[in-house]
């Protein structure tokens, strides 16, 4: 009857299970989840003809061989997005309901809670990426699948860093309450134009170049690119995003433990709004 | 499973300051197993703080805290099990159902019988008519006693209770306190109650601890009160303990 104090997996799908009834619960939350990365594969999906058209008829040069990476790069963005998202939107239905004292003052371990939180960022994101990666295919002939080895490579990387961006979010909303969500939403477009998602990164300044290779995201996106225009996987970009990705996890795991620490001083746990 | 001769809750020196605000403390008391001991003062007295430390969600600055025999602030997580909370600060999940919401809790709680478990709390609470509705649908009334069930869920032995009645009619107020009364005798756990109710501590409690700005002004049963501070009802007392009347007691009783 009593909890255990080890780690218990039951405890975590406690937490899946809560999320899925929520999930189940809202068509709208479904919804949002596939509209916006279609509209978003579309639009570059159709930029991706428009380029290639051009291609076609001599009027761009070789570089354009790279547009073949657009559409790519867009559901690539989504895994990141969509995984950061899944991560910290879960955890900010917990504060939206006010049930985060229920959960702290439970067995539940702050660990089970984050791997909990990661589960449903999968979850989500198989929800929201697959259908759409479907419809590149169907629409405009790109399969993701067909990266083979080096889009589960691509996708380490990219869930390693959303989920370090989710754990430092949700920490920042338990320590200053609901009144930073909206880092929720805009803290990963700060990473686009840093993570070098359309562009490589040698059009930026020398200067930012530094900063970028200092985000993963950036390592996959140049190993896009590098794939589909040179045909050949760069492990070594992949090996050093995930190294870069482990320092970055470890960071915002300590950062949400001390934000967590931060939040029991100063009261917060017990009045988690604004 | 730890030595059930330990106290259920051992407090010594407990202090909290916000920034340069003492909030609570010194506070020292400890609670008796199977005792129901109100924890009274008006607003801002430190009773939500006091609570909240216990139950480890808020860090005391200074003083221990002991459930059972653990120190909450190495072992809480060993103890969790053994106690539940309620509070109107605290709300569940409005999208789920009730079900949905005490069946997650139940699980995290590491209940066996989860389906006879619900329903023997939805048989004692009266909730079998909105079992399935969402949490969010229900009145003030009906969500009191669903934040009851998930009290209950794990059978604590310590049950640490924040203004239960808040904002209840009188009717259904009353019907909460009777089931605790009920609960308190077959179950034989120890209750720490907050509340301003000065008939719910009278009716509940066995023992009442009196708190102004954060400091323990008196700790006695809720019949010693009355004869120390020569006065007929308990909100009397609670009037002259929340106006400072204290000093004149103690003088004219010496």
């Amino acid at each position: 009857m009593r909890a255990r104090a080890a780690f218990s997996l039951n405890r975590v799908g406690a937490m899946i299970e809560r999320y899925t009834y929520l999930l189940r619960s809202s068509w709208p939350r479904l919804l949002e989840m596939i509209y916006w990365p279609a509209m978003q594969m579309f639009t570059w999906g159709f930029m991706q003809n428009y380029l290639l058209g051009l291609q076609t008829q001599g009027k761009a040069n070789g570089a354009v061989m790279a547009a073949g990476a657009l559409i790519g790069a867009v559901l690539l963005w989504d895994i990141l997005l969509r995984g950061q998202q899944g991560f910290s939107f879960a955890f900010l239905e917990e504060m939206w309901s006010r049930n985060i004292a229920n959960l702290l003052m439970s067995p539940l371990r702050p660990l089970e809670l984050i791997l909990s939180l990661m589960a449903m960022s999968l979850i989500r994101l198989v929800a929201s990426v697959l259908p759409v990666a479907l419809m590149a295919m169907l629409f405009f002939g790109f399969n993701l699948w067909s990266l083979g080895l080096a889009f589960w490579a691509f996708f380490a990387v990219l869930i390693l860093f959303a989920w370090s961006v989710g754990l430092i979010v949700s920490g920042i909303l338990l320590r200053y309450g609901l009144g930073t969500e909206n880092l929720v939403w805009s803290l990963m477009f700060v990473i686009q134009p840093l993570g070098c998602v359309y562009y490589p990164v040698a059009v930026l300044p020398s200067w930012l170049q530094m900063v970028c290779w200092a985000l993963p995201p950036t390592y996959v996106f140049e190993g896009l690119r590098g794939l589909l225009v040179s045909h050949v996987l760069r492990a070594d970009l992949m090996l050093t995003g995930l190294a870069i990705d482990a320092i970055l996890f470890a960071a915002a795991t300590f950062g949400f433990f001390r934000l967590m620490a931060s939040a029991r001083r100063s009261g917060g746990l017990l009045q988690t709004g604004e | 499973m730890l030595q059930s001769t330990c106290p259920p809750l051992t407090i010594e020196g407990l202090t909290k300051f916000y920034g340069q605000t003492l909030a609570v403390g010194p506070l020292s008391f400890s609670l008796s197993a199977g005792s129901t001991t109100g924890l009274l003062g008006g607003n801002g007295a430190g009773k939500t703080t006091t609570i909240g430390m216990i139950m480890g969600l808020i860090e005391p600055t200074q003083g221990r805290i002991r459930v059972f025999g653990h120190d909450m602030a190495r072992e809480r997580l060993d103890v969790l099990g053994r106690m539940n909370f309620e509070s109107p600060y605290v709300d569940m999940p409005h999208r789920l159902t009730v079900r949905q919401n005490l069946r997650v809790f139940a699980r995290l709680y590491g209940v066996e019988d989860i389906n006879g478990k619900i329903a023997r709390l939805a048989s004692d609470l009266a909730l079998k008519d909105f079992l399935d509705r969402r949490n969010g649908s229900l009145s003030a009334g009906q969500k009191t006693r669903v934040a009851l069930a998930k009290a209950l869920i794990n059978d604590p032995e310590l049950l640490l209770l924040d203004e239960p009645t808040a904002s209840l009619d009188p009717d259904t107020a009353d019907w909460v306190r009777g089931y605790l009364e009920a609960h308190r005798r077959d179950r034989g756990c120890t209750i720490l109650l907050a509340s301003h109710n000065m008939s719910e501590v009278e009716r509940l409690c066995d023992r009442v601890i009196m708190l102004r700005a954060g400091r323990l002004i008196d700790d006695a049963s809720p019949g010693a009160l009355l004869a120390r501070y020569r006065r007929d009802r308990l909100e009397d007392v609670f009037l002259d303990v929340a106006r400072g009347r204290t000093k004149d007691v103690s003088e004219a009783a010496s």
